[in-house]
């Protein structure tokens, strides 16, 4: 496999950079096996990012951009590295980190701690909006009240509007995120095995949620979790790698580890998979939910209430199983579409594992 | 769970078994332990469903499912002749059994209808030999052929031709040249699963061969529910997303020969229990176990099917939402020997133009139609040379992984590629130059400037 031919050093021992051909190669980069030094991996790395940012026009100058950062390894590379572009490449935008508390304490307390160095560390002002504020609730609260199962489909429902909820305080024209390469060749494979053909038709969009309040954009779309993680390794960037209190492992679900099998055979594999699920078309016949607003919040949903709010409303009526799995009737009773409702909430009780783990 | 019982009577749930666990069981047990179809046998235990059906139920739930398949697609009228093709494993023994027993049954009417208006169907079978490449013994390739031959001589009339041809007959030329000619091919192919593929290729070649030389005009096979989903999969993780639609319906008339699907609904599983109830003989090769990508895709599909024994259908039902294409249909009837009845079932089931794309282009080693980004990959790969014809006009996917990397020994593989897929090649080049000169001829000035 090892094609990359490089010749050894005059002193010997160690192969040249087979992009510079001038400094020994530190390392395999992991999309294209080829042999490079650190130097030129900075450079493509940064490059291919920028390239993907023209390409696809995810800015115009004079934007405001949150970016959304948690202090794990994703969020803290795309701050450090389009602060950097905005610079080189005189992208003229207003840069933001957002971060969202969950209220988690051991986990969330800590790693918002590097968020706040992060804000130092590359003059990035920053924002943190907290599920108390916003909700009343705290994630600590919520599993002292429903206990650790579900609590995931609560988290990830929260932080979906809770991350909008601080773009519009911000008054920021759009929020990128750190989903990195892996992160959407898995969500592709998940959707087909599951049958999500709605979300397998949108999920490898680049910038999502156009016709809502505030457009999300991926600019690692194409950026392999193994080079951020080599990224951060090497630039000895200041991030949190502990895992999630509630959700131990939760990375460590079937799809991902099929994932890194294919890759360790044939790395382009993810860079393919997203491909195909760019190039799927949906047959015109299949039936998709219908965009709407919620009544009592005003945030997108296809229902009669968005997710959060059924959910909210569960705990605060000290129902918290209402809106988790097939049972949750309770408020969205519109006659109508209570077929459509029974079918969705089938799905979310698997979607809402979105700790990327495929719950069987 | 809730308990299905009929004399239960409690509504939140069944808690008779733990109350009376010795006095109900006798007859709980009874009532559960019958086929939820007929309720007078008992089920066989094993199967997918869980020992739901009895075996003559699980046997005719089977057959309709492969009969619905061919019903409703009018893969197969009275006028057809069909060739089965036959691998030996028990999803090819199953389609083979079923395939026969419609005919079977179209004879018995052929002999009790009086004016025998409407013929019956032939049936023959060929057998790939692929010892070319799989380096298996060949007593034990004797054997199997012996034993595919007492096979389809152990069926019913009416009697049924089989014919065993070696992949290498690709090459038309004569076997032994085509062995070695065969095996230079795929070593000259670095990647494992671009070797299993370029195989994979050359035997639907050989099988369209067999079926167009001996005036067979539909070629069945017995993909079923299982391997669909494998090839969901792969096709996936090869970049093959546009072109992956076109392979998993239940008829796929791009080929000369259409190839029909019939067992496209039923799971592996249920196959292997059928054989096993049946008693039909399979074959088993000392295989070669996949490698690559492929191997790995069937064993997570594998995994992930014992885990939920729905998935493998869940993986086909939503690839079968992504939009077909418009070779996915039987050719239009408008033979006036085809029963009405039959014409009016095919309009009915048969795909709307509007709900398929329409693809003129075709990667000329799979086969498989050419998206637009493919095209415009490949037209902007100019040179005269003849290497690059066939570059050019190729998928992604073949171009990265059955496609030496060097042009120098491009030539040489392309030197030991089969007749048609060349000619394929040449054909498939100069339709996408011309479809895509179509698309910008409005803003070309000159004619001469396709000459450079």
């Amino acid at each position: 496999m090892e094609e990359a031919v490089t010749k050894p050093t005059k002193k010997g021992g160690g192969r040249l950079c087979c992009i510079c051909n001038k400094r020994r190669a530190a390392l395999k980069r992991p999309k294209t096996l080829e042999q490079i030094c650190r130097e030129c991996f900075y450079e493509v790395f940064e490059e291919e990012i920028h390239r993907v940012i023209v390409d696809n026009q995810l800015f115009k100058s004079g934007e405001r951009i949150a970016i959304g950062a948690s202090g794990g390894k994703d969020s803290t590379v795309l701050a450090c590295v389009l602060a950097e572009l905005n610079r080189r490449h005189n992208y003229g935008l207003d840069l933001f980190l957002l971060s969202v508390d969950e209220g988690i304490t051991g986990y969330r307390d800590d790693s918002l701690e590097t968020v706040k160095r992060n804000e130092v560390q590359y003059g990035l002002p920053l924002k943190i909006v907290s599920y108390k504020d916003l909700y009343g609730w705290t994630m600590d609260e919520i599993v002292k009240m429903i206990g650790l199962k579900n609590n995931c489909t609560f988290c990830g429902v929260f932080r979906r509007q809770a991350l909008d909820r601080g773009a519009s305080l911000l008054k920021v024209d759009k929020v990128a995120t750190g989903h990195n390469a892996d992160d959407i060749a898995e969500t592709v494979l998940l959707n087909i095995l599951r049958g999500d053909i709605a979300r397998l038709s949108r999920c490898t969009s680049i910038v999502t949620g156009e016709d809502g309040p505030i457009p999300r954009c991926k600019p690692f779309k194409y950026t392999y979790e193994k080079e951020i993680v080599m990224y951060a390794y090497f630039k000895r960037l200041d991030y949190f790698s502990t895992e999630c209190i509630y959700s131990p492992n939760a990375y460590r679900g079937f799809a991902r580890e099929f994932i890194k099998d294919l890759e360790r055979i044939r790395p382009r594999a993810i860079l393919d998979i997203i491909k195909s699920g760019e190039d799927f078309r949906i047959s015109t016949s299949t039936k998709m939910p219908e965009q709407g607003t919620c009544e009592r919040c005003g945030y997108i949903s296809s229902q009669k209430w968005c997710k959060a709010c059924v959910l909210l409303e569960g705990l605060n009526r000290g129902l918290p199983k209402m809106g988790i799995g097939r049972s949750s009737r309770g408020l969205n009773n519109d006659p109508k579409k209570d077929k459509d409702m029974k079918q969705r909430n089938g799905t979310k009780s698997i979607e809402n594992k979105q700790c990327g783990s495929l719950d069987f | 769970m809730a308990c299905n019982s009929s004399t239960c009577q409690s509504n939140s749930g069944c808690y008779k078994r733990e109350e009376e666990p010795i006095s109900s069981k006798s007859s709980d047990s009874n009532q559960q332990s019958l086929c939820v179809k007929c309720k007078v046998n008992e089920p066989v235990s094993g199967t997918s469903d869980d020992g739901r059906f009895c075996r003559e139920c699980f046997r005719s739930n089977l057959y309709g499912k492969f009969k619905l398949a061919v019903t409703s697609n009018a893969m197969i009228t009275p006028s057809d002749n069909l060739l089965v093709a036959f691998s030996g494993g028990p999803s090819s023994r199953v389609v083979l059994q079923f395939v026969h027993e419609m005919q079977q049954r179209a004879q018995k009417n052929f002999d009790a209808s009086k004016d025998r208006s409407l013929p019956v169907f032939g049936v023959g079978v060929t057998f790939i030999d692929e010892s070319a490449y799989h380096s298996v013994p060949s007593c034990e390739i004797d054997k199997a052929i012996e034993d595919i031959r007492s096979i389809i001589s152990n069926l019913a009339p009416p009697a049924k031709q089989l014919h065993v041809v070696p992949i290498e007959s690709v090459f038309s030329l004569d076997s032994l040249d085509g062995r070695e000619r065969l095996k230079t091919l795929v070593d000259s192919v670095s990647d494992a699963t671009g070797k299993e593929d370029l195989l994979l290729y050359l035997r639907m070649l050989a099988l369209q061969k067999v079926a167009s030389e001996n005036g067979y005009n539909r070629l069945v096979l017995g993909l079923c529910t299982s391997r669909i989903a494998c090839h969901v999969i792969t096709a996936t993780v090869k970049g093959q997303g546009y072109s992956l639609p076109a392979d998993i319906q239940y008829v796929d008339s791009r080929w000369e020969i259409p190839v029909v699907l019939p067992l496209r609904d039923c799971l592996a599983q249920e196959l292997n229990m059928l054989c096993h109830l049946d008693g039909l003989k399979t074959l088993e090769f000392s295989n070669v176990p996949c490698s690559g990508i492929n191997g790995l895709v069937s064993s997570f599909v594998k995994l992930l099917q014992e885990e939920n024994p729905s998935r493998e259908c869940t993986i086909v039902r939503t690839a079968g939402k992504l939009t077909p294409f418009h070779f996915n249909r039987i050719p239009e009837l408008n033979d006036s020997n085809v029963p009405l009845a039959t014409r009016r079932r095919q309009k009915r089931f048969n795909l709307k133009p509007s709900e398929s794309i329409s693809s003129e282009s075709f990667c000329p080693l799979c086969f498989s139609p050419l998206s637009k980004s493919d095209l415009l990959s490949s037209s902007n790969i100019e040179s005269c040379q003849n290497y690059d014809i066939l570059d050019a006009a190729c998928c992604s996917s073949c171009r990265f992984q059955i496609f030496p990397k060097d042009p120098s020994s491009m030539e040489h593989f392309l030197s030991v590629l089969p007749q048609p897929l060349l000619a394929r090649a040449q054909n498939c080049s100069n339709g996408n130059r011309s479809s895509l000169r179509k698309q910008i001829q409005d803003c070309l000035l000159s004619e001469s400037e396709d000459e450079t």
